[in-house]
């Protein structure tokens, strides 16, 4: 960890600002460092509970520069994730804002990006959404008054112009790295390439791409995206993550679109013994040959319902280096505090106790 | 306060901002279709008889039922859909929201409302009883205290309406409706015979 990523005075205040970045986050700075970037996402409670997202956390302490607070992802309703981002941020976690444009007008969008920012939050990931159809609420209204690409044009003149769409100026402009999504591996794949050189001019910084099970289609698409010399505009990170067995595989392949599974991976699946760890092995070796690519910048984790082994799958493919992210440590008055309510115990001493032990 | 200068909202600024065309549609919202309210206004007028109306029709379809189970339902939702739109969309200036409530909102269509409100109007009505986003055009929910007044279920429109089911739209409420009132009469039936067993 470079002593650059960290507020010395308090973890959940943003870094000092450092020329070409727009942002105060550590996660630009590690893709602008030229470090290979490690991501992963949250999966959102349905809860109240503060303590469900801080344990949620917890579990990728030391191993990853960002986490993604879903925005209602697959459109079934978890908490919001603006709620998410302004928890971890407090705690001085690196979240990655997602926003979808299904649920919320241009109005809505407009101010969370303000509310957030002014939270702390420094990474912003445009998207359009899936369909209220996908989810648990089919009945819902699909607003979609935004696609993903005018949403990042959107978030870049209130950041570049400081004034919203409306042409109103912003007092304080929202300082974030702003992010898209890109999926290389679904039909047309010839306007992928392109898709992504106009999300790039709409204002993407780094883009995080769907499940990577196919590593030849990835490579030629990166070939293309390196022809355009898109590579050197936008940190490309590729989203990978482990399968839980053959069943899993085939379910996910039929009924989540735009995952696209080979053959020969649910092949390798069904032909192991146990296809939990198979699926992390081949979490890794896919992780090992998408860092050879050049033009890729990092990855994003995604082990729905099995966070507990990104940090594992992070430490055996060895992405980091060596590298620690940051992670949240006790500070030292914090350490002072629960000593003292240590050696206090369970009897709670009046003032005069304590000044009477002290002279004593 | 006589001589206190207008003030100039941001609404103002926004519409003297935006570029001069010669096609302008002064003022209109996007849920908008048309500028005459006067079968819509008449139907409200009307809402006792048409209450009448809608239960002799409505036990119709249900006799029906057995033909639209032969034909089956699927088969029979694209001419019934035409025939509902275009009769409903002259008489009520329907939306085809596919979950009519009609009968709770005293044969005023609530969907032409530019909030859309199921349960009673905003607080922005005018005092002319005309709408705040539209101002020529006649409260929605205003007609609907109206009509409902003269209607034998007077009460219907005090019960609070569930969310609306968008994945719904465009589709047959009659039908839906129909099929829903034979399957209780089935069951009813069922249970019935049930009893004397």
């Amino acid at each position: 960890m470079s002593n650059t990523d960290v507020n010395p005075l308090d973890p959940s205040s943003p870094l000092d600002p450092l020329p070409g970045h727009s942002s105060l986050g550590r996660l630009e700075r590690v893709l602008r460092r030229g470090e290979f970037a490690v991501t992963t996402e949250l999966n959102p409670p349905d809860s109240a509970n503060p303590q469900d997202v801080y344990e949620r956390a917890a579990i990728f302490d030391g191993w990853v520069d960002g986490i993604n607070a879903v925005d209602a992802s697959g459109a079934n309703c978890h908490m919001s994730s603006v709620g998410i981002c302004a928890l971890l941020t407090r705690m001085g976690y690196a979240p990655i804002l997602q926003i979808a444009c299904r649920d919320k007008n241009r109005i809505a969008i407009q101010g969370d990006i303000l509310g957030a920012s002014a939270m702390g939050v420094q990474n912003i990931l445009c998207l359009t959404g899936d369909g209220v159809q996908a989810g648990d609420q089919p009945g819902a209204k699909p607003v979609f008054d935004l696609d993903s690409m005018s949403l990042l044009e959107t978030a870049r003149t209130m950041r570049d112009d400081a004034k919203f769409l409306s042409g109103r100026k912003l007092t304080h402009p929202p300082q974030v790295f702003l992010g898209a999504a890109i999926n290389p591996f679904a039909p047309p794949y010839d306007f992928r390439p392109h898709r992504l050189a106009k999300k790039i001019e709409a204002g993407a910084q780094f883009v995080q791409s769907q499940y990577c099970f196919d590593v030849p289609m990835l490579r030629e698409y990166m070939k293309k995206v390196r022809d355009m010399g898109l590579h050197e505009k936008c940190y490309i990170m590729v989203g990978v993550g482990p399968l839980a067995s053959a069943k899993t595989a085939r379910w996910i392949r039929s009924n989540v679109p735009g995952i696209h599974i080979p053959d020969e991976i649910i092949k390798r699946l069904e032909g192991a013994e146990n296809q939990k760890a198979e699926g992390k092995k081949l979490c890794i070796d896919i992780i090992n040959e998408v860092k050879e690519i050049e033009g890729v910048n990092g990855i994003h984790v995604m082990a729905y319902r099995q966070e507990e082994y990104v940090a594992e799958i992070v430490a055996d493919s060895g992405v980091l280096k060596g590298r620690k992210p940051w992670k949240r440590e006790a500070a030292p008055d914090t350490e002072m505090v629960a000593a003292r309510i240590e050696e206090i115990g369970d009897k709670p001493q009046t003032p005069q106790q304590i000044v009477e032990n002290v002279t004593n | 306060m006589s001589d206190a200068k207008p003030v100039v909202t941001q609404a103002t600024l926004v519409k003297k901002a935006a570029p001069k065309t010669d096609f302008k549609p002064a003022g209109v919202s996007p849920s908008r279709r048309q500028r005459s309210y006067s079968v819509r206004l008449w139907s409200v007028r009307h809402s006792r008889f048409l209450e009448w109306f809608y239960a002799r029709f409505a036990n119709v379809f249900l006799m029906l039922h057995p033909v639209w189970k032969w034909l089956g339902y699927h088969r029979a939702e694209g001419p019934v859909t035409f025939l509902e739109r275009n009769v409903k969309g002259l008489m009520f200036d329907c939306r085809m929201c596919g979950q009519c409530v009609l009968s709770s909102t005293g044969m005023s269509c609530p969907m032409n409302c530019p909030k859309q409100l199921r349960n009673g109007p905003c607080g922005g009505v005018r005092a002319n009883g005309n709408c705040e986003v539209e101002p020529d055009m006649p409260c929605v929910w205003v007609q609907a205290w109206l009509g409902s007044q003269q209607m034998r279920g007077s009460d219907a429109i005090l019960k609070v309406q569930k969310p609306v089911d968008q994945s719904l739209r465009e589709t047959s409420s009659w039908l839906r409706v129909t099929a829903k009132a034979a399957a209780e009469r089935e069951a009813a039936q069922n249970a019935a015979s049930g009893d004397v067993k």
